[in-house]
């Protein structure tokens, strides 16, 4: 059908945000520094940019601004 | 999950005229009740609470001895919205609003440095039955998670319908049984010695428990609701990260076990996700389509908190205190075995 280009020649979504995760459309591979790779097959993931979150390289939401209310 | 497709739930006990009349006409046994008793009803009361649970529960599981065309019968759709009506009247008095969207997911993203809600609690001092009575409660809900949300699909398009469809089949377990995330809070529950049967503690749960689980129900069910849906929807996923890695922190202090562990900590990951999702592309999407529904969003982010907060305060007021939360004697001895 020429209305359906098929998956493998759709380039692979990233959204950007000022503050927030990256946005990557999965499943996703991820080298760490050490060199393991961790992954997930989730339809879209969340990849920490504070290196605040403790499930690193996932967001965590640690992110977030934190107020003493 | 044990639960037999075949054997629906057993009816609940009634708490009051309410739903002692509910209850009766489900079973073919006794007249609705009068339009005196649903106007005399405490509205945030047990009684109004499971009539109306008792009339949204057909459209999931139905109630054994109740006829499944129950579902649709004219003079019991005239009750139940006699009691919607009533309900949402008073949390559209009562909950406290914001002046727009943005500022209802603004609030939504600031996190406490000292918490005092139920999620903090359990995380810092917790004990093991205070988890279980907390699971025994959120059972209502976890045991059919994000079913009621599944009926807002067919009244979304474009950017709206395709993200919140893809949160669904995450909650769905992505197409494997074994991740569906109802099936994982039953794991949680045989972790935490609970029964799993679908429904075993609607008499145990609390009106403020009864609640929430009626709000989405409320939201669901409503064409005219999409977009509180899609409210209480974002306002669910934004809070439940930090949530539930205090949640999942609670079930390792008390030693709950794997499954308790995991299904917490799946929700932090899954949620980081999805919170982004909705906000960008269900809320995004369909005020895009229907900027008119912002008002309406707005209003369901609130009213999740406002009866979120309700049901916090009164598991606090009565662990506090030293007493169960949970309805029954029986539970509360259940509960208190650790």
């Amino acid at each position: 059908m020429p209305n359906s280009p098929s998956d493998d020649e759709r380039p692979c979504r990233v959204r950007i945000q000022h503050r927030g995760p990256l946005l990557v459309e999965g499943p996703v591979e991820v080298e760490l520094e050490d060199g393991s790779t961790v992954a997930s097959d989730r339809f879209r993931v969340a990849l920490c940019t504070c290196r605040r979150s403790k499930r690193y390289p996932w967001c965590d939401t640690s992110h977030r601004e934190r107020k003493r209310l | 999950m044990p639960h037999d497709p075949h054997q629906e739930p057993a009816l609940p006990s009634a708490r009051g005229p309410v739903s002692v009349a509910v209850g009766e006409y489900l079973l073919g046994t006794g007249a609705l009740p009068r339009h005196e008793s649903v106007a005399g009803a405490d509205v945030y009361g047990d009684d109004l609470q499971l009539a109306l649970y008792l009339c949204y529960e057909l459209h999931y599981r139905g109630f054994a001895g109740v006829p499944a065309e129950r579902e649709w019968d004219p003079d019991l759709l005239r009750t139940r919205a006699a009691l919607e009506h009533r309900f949402l009247s008073a949390l559209r008095t009562d909950t406290p609003a914001h002046d727009s969207v943005e500022d209802a997911v603004a609030d939504l993203l600031v996190e406490p440095v000292e918490g005092t809600g139920v999620s903090h609690f359990l995380s810092k001092e917790g004990e093991l039955w205070q988890v279980r009575e907390y699971a025994a409660q959120r059972s209502l809900y976890h045991l059919k998670e994000a079913d009621p949300h599944a009926w807002v699909l067919p009244r979304l398009w474009g950017r709206a319908k395709a993200g919140m469809a893809a949160v669904e089949f995450d909650e769905f377990g992505g197409g494997r049984p074994e991740r569906v995330h109802a099936r994982l809070f039953a794991d949680l529950m045989t972790d935490l010695d609970l029964d799993t049967t679908y429904g075993h503690y609607l008499d145990d749960a609390c009106a403020e428990m009864l609640a929430t689980v009626n709000l989405m129900s409320l939201l669901g069910l409503h064409r005219s609701l999409r977009g509180a849906l899609v409210g209480h929807f974002a306002a669910v996923e934004i809070t439940s990260s930090p949530g539930s890695r205090r949640l999942a922190d609670a079930m390792r202090r008390t030693g709950a076990g794997p499954a308790a562990e995991h299904f917490y900590d799946e929700h932090v990951e899954a949620d980081a996700v999805h919170e982004q999702v909705v906000r960008h592309d269900v809320i995004g999407g369909l005020l895009a389509e229907e900027p008119h529904l912002a008002a309406d969003v707005a209003f369901g982010i609130d009213a999740t908190g406002f009866v979120e907060d309700r049901l916090g305060e009164r598991l606090l007021d009565d662990w506090r205190a030293g007493r169960s939360s949970l309805r029954t004697r029986q539970a509360s001895e259940i509960s208190h075995i650790s």
